[in-house]
Parts: structure tokens; sequence; C-alpha cells
């Protein structure tokens, strides 16, 4: 007799994982229903991975155990359930990638490398299915096209490397999908990918679990993603489970503190509808068990257009050399940035938006003379770069500041935090004796909310939250004009992120600063920036006041970024904009010159390039 | 392609020129070889010394004598012993396939012994069986290579009989020269593997290899092994280089009749041409396993490969 549904497939009950004494989930208990998307979402730190690698028996490899509880799976409703903490990794391993599998996080690290792509869909048919090398060749290519891929035929005989990291994430899922698991679990699938592709992989996620039936558990830290996938929502923090609820109730009425601060970090697409300047909300912080809030919200009314423009970009182009031929010549180029033409004013936020390959960060590197430019004018305080003499160029440096994605790797392990922050004060000999920099190292490391006994610590003793604090001290310590924040906050969790934007736009506030925001989130955009400049394929398509081209998008390119955006509110329907296709490549043959699109001002400060007139992007 | 060929060859010679070069140069300050082989002759006059001299080409000056040693070469014309006037190509003719045999038979040893024992010490980190291996690879790595021969002829071949103490007749003879190189190679190899090895298991597509199901060993020699092979095949072409360097030794203990026997009784005999024609040849050998290491990452790793 077949049991019906309402029937657990999955039950996590009491899950204690460990690394030695150290325990990472705690006493963890939920139920996952045939069909059901169960959503797990937490920060960094809260066990939702150790959670999923558990489900699949393999947190072993990682040296971590199960200290307690078990998961009751059950491979069909007429079968008693199994305990997979129990099994043998012989009878794991008749399970695993068979009645439940995974994807992960990073697209670009999860193909091997040496294989070819239809070597490794066809390893799981071979493996658990009962093929030929030729039955499963052909079923890799069904795999293949229910992903939505094309030219599937030469597909199986690509290495990963020549995919990009959508198309490899299509491949993962079609290899996660071969046996037809009961069971999908996704661990943050989309988190490494541009949101025009992390919307397809969405559909193509939701689309096939209604197809074929299967349960999928969904691991993210992003709500929005959580609202637009989920029907049941985990909150997970520091390996305990806070909350679980239908997603409805979870965003209409979050029950617990730890919820609402996470939702009320959220920076939520369209929040700044109607009002023409950023504006610094107060904080939300989980203090304990409370929800506090600090600091009241500011108008951010900074910006200095009577002033000189402290950068002025004419032009810009910046190509790279690639692919020599075999007598060593040219024959590709990439074209990271052509003709562009901006200006940032002091005090003033300019955000560059746009997705892997626009060359938004390129453009931040040649600001700040790291990279060489092909052609084009960078004027700097009312002089051009290129008549520049080397002491200007240091002058220009000291006042122009980087900050970095990964503050991981952006400061030196084997330095203490005072030092890295003092560099640049000696590079600048903006100051002399050692009293006089130890107390400006103090002061900067109060100033982003530190405390001075901090400067004789290593990076590796701070959180990511307070090494890119440190990050932002260190770009402080020169007296900048201008700071260019190349994604500085995407490594970030969002509690974290929240209270980043707010020193950063607190420090715009007081010392004056003006920031060159790259981004390609575009929540975080709106809630930061005074303009925006939206970069595809190295030029700019459409560029103004922040509410201009948030409220009325003109560009075809625009409108698409935004859809893209996936919005923490469950009973949003999002209007699925041309979301086909791949990001597309700026590499180019050398001879075929892409054509430049002169932008139009459709309304005061805001520009719209030609290309809208014609077919849509 | 064409200009990395171009390169290479170009390398290639300027390695080979500068090698020659140093060694011709260096060899010519031990001392004269007229004295060597007027040796047991009796009574020996200048003039007669003199005599020898002309007569070998050693009366020029020494750029004279390289400029005719390249010369040589380029005509495929190495020389003649100063000792018995045998041609230097039939001396080395009749050495190198024993180095050769030897050369391999090493190196295949290290590599078959070493990449299990590197990848139980890897996925047993930390536990006895890594333990172990690391003790044992460091007792290897401390071992000189003579000691180790002269330990293993006093054990085999005096004790217990078992194998020839020395010259190659037969695979028997193989044995203990091969598995001396062997050790001290496998020693290094060992760890070699076991870190990169160690690496490798750490990347996401191991774990997403183990999360299709598949068995320990699919994903060790399958996945793992190949992403490791770019360093391996690295270190042990750079190997093959030392590998060189220590069979002279080796070769001399077991007297085995391979170009290192031949470089040492020409350096201990000052014969120049042949010094010099062991030496060409060696460094042809590793410059052509360099140039075969570079052509293998294509082979194992796609990402190479030039499209």
């Amino acid at each position: 007799m077949s049991l019906q549904p309402p029937f657990p497939l999955l039950s996590v009950n009491s899950l204690d994982i460990a690394f030695g004494s150290n325990r990472v989930v705690k006493d963890l208990s939920f139920d996952l229903y045939p069909g059901q998307t169960l959503a797990i979402v937490g920060e960094s730190g809260s066990g939702k991975s150790m959670t999923s690698l558990a489900i699949m028996g393999l947190v072993h490899y990682l040296n971590a155990t199960i200290a307690g509880g078990n998961i009751l799976f059950r491979r069909s409703t007429d079968s008693a359930p199994v305990d997979l903490t129990q099994l043998t990794d012989r009878q794991m391993r008749k399970i695993r990638g068979k009645d439940i599998s995974m994807i992960f996080q990073e697209p670009m690290t999860s193909l091997n490398p040496v294989y070819t792509v239809g070597d490794q869909i066809t390893e799981v048919l071979l493996l658990h299915g009962d093929y030929t090398r030729a039955t499963a060749r052909d079923e890799a290519l069904r795999l293949l096209r229910l992903v939505r891929l094309a030219d599937v035929e030469s597909l199986l005989k690509r290495y990963p490397h020549q995919l990009s990291g959508g198309m490899r994430q299509r491949v993962m899922i079609a290899m996660a999908l071969a046996c037809k698991p009961k069971v999908l679990v996704a661990d943050e699938p989309t988190t490494a990918l541009d949101v025009t592709i992390q919307a397809q992989i969405l559909t193509i996620i939701r689309d096939l679990q209604k197809e074929l039936g299967m349960a999928v558990i969904f691991i993210t830290h992003d709500m929005g993603v959580v609202a637009e996938i989920a029907d049941h929502v985990v909150v997970m923090r520091e390996g305990e489970k806070v909350e679980e609820a239908a997603v409805e109730p979870l965003f209409e009425q979050p029950q617990k503190a730890y919820t609402r601060a996470l939702l009320a970090a959220v920076p939520t697409l369209g929040s700044m509808k109607g009002q023409n300047l950023p504006c610094s909300e107060p904080l939300v912080i989980f203090d304990g068990a409370d929800v506090v809030t600090r600091g009241e919200a500011t108008v951010q009314d900074t910006v200095r257009v009577q002033e000189q423009p402290i950068v002025r970009v004419d032009n810009l182009v910046t190509r790279f050399d690639i692919n020599k031929g075999f007598w060593g010549g040219v024959s590709h180029r990439v074209h990271a940035v052509e003709n562009v033409s901006f200006d940032i004013y002091p005090g003033e936020t300019l955000a560059l938006v746009g997705e892997s390959g626009s060359g938004k960060s390129t453009i931040g590197r040649t600001i700040q003379q790291l990279q060489e430019s092909t052609s084009g004018e960078i004027v700097f305080s009312g002089k051009p770069v290129s008549q520049m003499s080397r002491s200007e160029k240091m002058t220009l440096r000291q006042q122009v500041q980087y900050i970095f994605q990964d503050p991981f790797a952006s400061l030196d392990p084997r330095k203490t935090v005072g030092f890295s922050i003092a560099e640049p004060i000696h590079t600048h000999q903006l100051l002399n004796g050692r009293q006089n920099v130890s107390q400006r190292v103090n002061e900067l490391l109060e100033r982003v909310g530190l405390k001075p006994e901090h400067a004789k610590r290593y990076p590796h003793e701070f959180s990511g939250g307070q090494r890119q604090r440190i990050c932002i001290a260190r770009a402080l310590a020169s007296k900048p004009k201008l700071i260019i924040a190349d994604e500085a906050l995407s490594a970030l969790d969002v509690s974290i992120q929240a209270q980043i934007i707010h020193l950063m736009m607190q420090l715009q506030r007081e010392e004056g600063l003006a920031y060159l925001f790259i981004s390609h989130d575009m929540a975080v955009v709106e809630k930061m920036s005074h303009r925006v400049a939206v970069l595809h394929l190295g030029q700019i398509v459409e560029m103004g006041p922040r509410q201009l081209v948030f409220d009325t998008p003109q560009h075809a390119y625009t409108k698409k970024l935004l859809s893209a955006v996936p919005v923490a509110d469950p009973k949003h329907q999002r209007q699925h904009l041309l979301l086909d296709g791949d990001i597309p490549s700026p590499i180019r043959k050398v001879g075929d010159e892409p054509i430049v699109n002169p932008l139009n001002e459709v309304q005061p400060g805001h520009y719209v390039s030609h290309s809208e007139a014609s077919a849509p992007l | 392609m064409a200009k990395f060929l171009f390169y290479r060859v170009l390398q290639a010679l300027f390695v080979l020129v500068a090698v020659t070069l140093i060694v011709s140069f260096a060899i010519r300050l031990t001392g004269d070889p007229a004295i060597m082989l007027a040796q047991g002759a009796g009574s020996i006059t200048e003039a007669d010394l003199e005599r020898i001299r002309e007569a070998l080409g050693l009366n020029q000056p020494f750029l004279v004598q390289y400029l005719e040693f390249l010369k040589g070469l380029v005509t495929g014309d190495m020389g003649r012993s100063f000792m018995g006037g045998t041609s230097v190509s039939e001396l080395i003719g009749r050495a190198l396939p024993a180095t050769l045999a030897l050369a391999f038979a090493s190196l295949l040893i290290s590599i078959v012994v070493s990449i299990p024992l590197g990848i139980k010490a890897a996925v047993s980190r930390g536990k006895w069986p890594d333990q172990m291996i690391r003790i044992l690879s460091l007792v290897g790595l401390s071992f000189p290579n003579f000691w180790l021969a002269i330990m293993l002829v006093l054990l085999f071949s005096i004790t217990f009989n078992l194998l020839p103490p020395s010259g190659m007749e037969g695979w028997q003879s193989f044995i203990m020269p091969a598995a001396t190189m062997g050790i001290i190679l496998t020693a290094t190899n060992v760890r070699l593997v076991r870190t990169t090895m160690l690496e490798t298991l750490r990347s996401q597509y191991i774990m997403v290899a183990r999360a299709k199901g598949l068995s320990n060993s699919a994903v060790l020699y399958k996945h793992a092994l190949r992403n490791c092979s770019i360093p391996l095949i690295t270190y042990f072409g750079l190997q093959f280089g030392g590998l060189l360097g220590g069979i002279v030794v080796v070769e001399r203990v077991f007297n085995w009749p391979g170009l290192g026997t031949l470089a040492f009784d020409a350096v201990a005999a000052r014969d120049y041409p042949v010094l010099q024609g062991v030496i060409t040849v060696l460094s042809l050998m590793i410059i052509s396993i360099n140039l075969l290491v570079d052509v293998a990452y294509g082979f194992v790793d796609p990402r190479v490969r030039k499209s």
C-alpha cells in the first residue's frame, strides 16, 4: 500500500554536525515533502552548507562528523525510510547522484577541467543507470536540451573552460538531473552568476522541478531568491534553526527577531522610488536576542556640482590583445572599454553597473592608473593625466583610492592591520614621526568603527566585514577625494553589507568623499548612488540621475537588468523580460570594430544610447 | 606553435654552446693529457710531449680547439678518444643505451611507487599511513646514493648472494642500480604527489565527483590524478637532469657500462673529446625531455592546448 502525501520524503531529525568538539549544526530538524522547494537561508557560518553535505553523506570528507540525530530518506512511498547517517559509504554511493543529487555554488570550479562535458555527464548515467555508451550519449544530449542549452552535439565534446559560468551551471544541473533524482540539493547555485543568468537558472530549476516532480532543497543567503523560488523556508543562524514557515507568512510576519533583522537588511529594488537623493537609513542590528535600530535616516545631499569635477573621463578606450595566432600575430582583442565618457563631482557617488565582461572594473583600474588605456583621456582635477609629471601622478594615486571585492585577499596576511593602514601615509609622506602616524592609524580605526588596539592584530583575526572596514581605513589614510569601490560589498553577508553601506555614506557626508561604485547589484546601487551609468560590452548604454534611470529606464538592457533582480516579496510577480541567451562576449576579431552608439539626452542629465532604437540586446 | 618551436630550438642551441664551452674550458684547467698519455712509456722528453700535443691538436689556442669541436658537431663527427683512438660516437653509441635503460627503469620505479603511496598519504592525511609514508620518505631522502648502493651490494650480493654485484648482464643486474636511484627519487616524489594531491582534493570538482556517487578509486585515479599531472610532469621532467647526474655515481659503484662511467673515466684520463661528447649528449637529452614535458602538458590538460 502506498502512502498518500503529505508524507515526508526526507526528514532531518535533531541533526548535530561537529568539527572535532566544535558543533556547527545543532539540533536541526525539518521535513521535505515530495515536489516541495525548501529554502534554507542563513548568513556565513549558519551551517546551511554543512547541512546540505550531510544529506549527501559527504561531511566526513571535510573531516566533520555527524554527532547526533538522523536523516530519514524514503526511496519510494511504500518502502521503509532509511537513515542516511547510518549507511556505509558503499550503500550511500548508490543513493548519491541517483536519488539525491547536488548542485554546487561555484560553476567555474564544479566541473573537472580535464574531461569533456560529455564524459562528465555520461559518467553518472553509466554509473547508476542501465545505459550503453551510445544510449548514454543520447541521454546526455537530451539532458543538455532539457536545461535549454543550444548546439548540444558540439557541446558534448567541449571542455569546461570553453563555457561561460551560466553554461557550466546548466551542465551541472543536467548532470544532477541525469538519474531523475527525488531530491535535488542546490547549494547557492546562482550566487556566483550575473543577475540575468541567475534569473535563467532559477527559471530552469523551477520548471524542471514541476516537470520531474522532484523536491528541492535550496540553500541560499539571498532573501530575494528565497521569495522567488521557495514554498517553505528554514532560517538558520550559527548552526541552529531560528524559524521555519511557509514562504508568504515568513515574509509577511516574521516571528523571530533575527528573521526580521535579516529581512530589514536586504536591499530591495524599488525602495527608493520617487526619491531623488540617496538616503542613509537607520541600521537595523541584531544585537544579542533583540533587534536594535541605530542612527536616523539622513538624506545624502553631498554632491558639489558647482565645483570642478574630480575626474573627467573622455572617450576612454581600453583593449587587450589576446589569442596569438600561429605566427604570433594578434587575432582577437578584448574590447573592454569603448568610448566611455563621464565625470564625477566632489561628494558624488557614481555607480557603474553591468554584468561580467561589461568593462566596469577596467574603467576603475584605468582611472587609478593600474591599467593603461588604448586611447581617450582621463582628466584629474582639471589636468589631463597624459600631461602629468611623475609627482602629479603620485598625487593622483594618493587622492584616488581603491577598495576591492575580496577583503580576505586584499590585506597582507603577514603584516599587522596597523602596518597596512599606515603604509599609504608613509608612501605619500603625509605625516612624520612614529607617534603622529600611530595616532592617525588609531583615529582611522575608530573612524571605521573599530578599536585602536586592533592595530596590532593580523588580518586573519578579523571577520570579513571587519576586514572590509580595515580596507576602508587604509583607503582613507591617504586623505583621498575619490574612492573606487570595486564590488566592495559583494562578498559580504547582507547584515554586514548594510553596515558597510551605512559607513560609506556616513564617510561621504563627513569627509566629502566621492565614490565610483562598481557593482552588479542593482538594489545596492539604488540605495547608494546619486548617478548611475549602465555598461554593456564596454559602452555606456544609459546614464543619468539614479531616480530617472531606475524609475524610468529607457534602454532595453537597463530594463532587462532591472527585471532580472529577484525581489524579496513572494507575492511579487516577476516580469520576465528578454531573459534568454548568454552574456555576449566583448572579444572580437581584429578589424571587427564594434559600433559605438552615441548617447542622446532624453531628459535633463539622462542619456540613453542610440542602440535602443535598434533590436533588443 | 611554429614560433614556440623556433624559440625552443634557439634556446636549445644556446644551452648546448654554453654547457660545452664551460665544460671544455674547465677540463683544460685540470692538467695536461699528454702527460697522462706518456705515463708508463719510460723516459719522456719535453719534445715528445710536444709531439703528442701537436698530434692531438692541443697546441692550438683554446678557442680554436673549441671551434674545431663545434665544427665537428655540425658535421656529425665528435672526434676520437685520446685513449686508443676509438671514435667518440662509437663509445657513446655503446654507453647510451645502458644509461637510458637504467634512467628509465629508475624513473619508472619511482613513478609506480610514489603515485599510489603519495595518494595514500594524501587521503589519510594526519593518520598513521600518512605518518609512516612521510617518515620513510625522510629516511629515503637522507641516504647518499653511493652509500645506499654499497649497502645493497653488501646485503644482496655478498650476504645473500642473490643478485650480481656489478656489470650489465640480464635483468637481475638492473635491480640494484635501478632500485638505488628509484628509492632516492621516490622519497622526494612521494612528498610532491602528496602535496599536489592534497591541493587537488580540496577542489570543488572532487566534491562534485563524490556527489555523483563515484567510488573512491574513481574519484582519486580518474578525477584527481589527471589534474595533478601538470606539476608532477614538470617535476619528473626536471628530475631527469638530476637523475643523470646521480647516475654517474651509481654507475661507478655497479660498474655499469653507461655514459656515467664513460664520463668518469674521461675526466680521470683528461680525455677531452670523450667528455665533450658525453656532455653534449647529456645536454641534448635534458633539452629534449623538457620539450617532451611541454608537449605532455597539452596532452593531459585541454586548457593548455591552443585552439
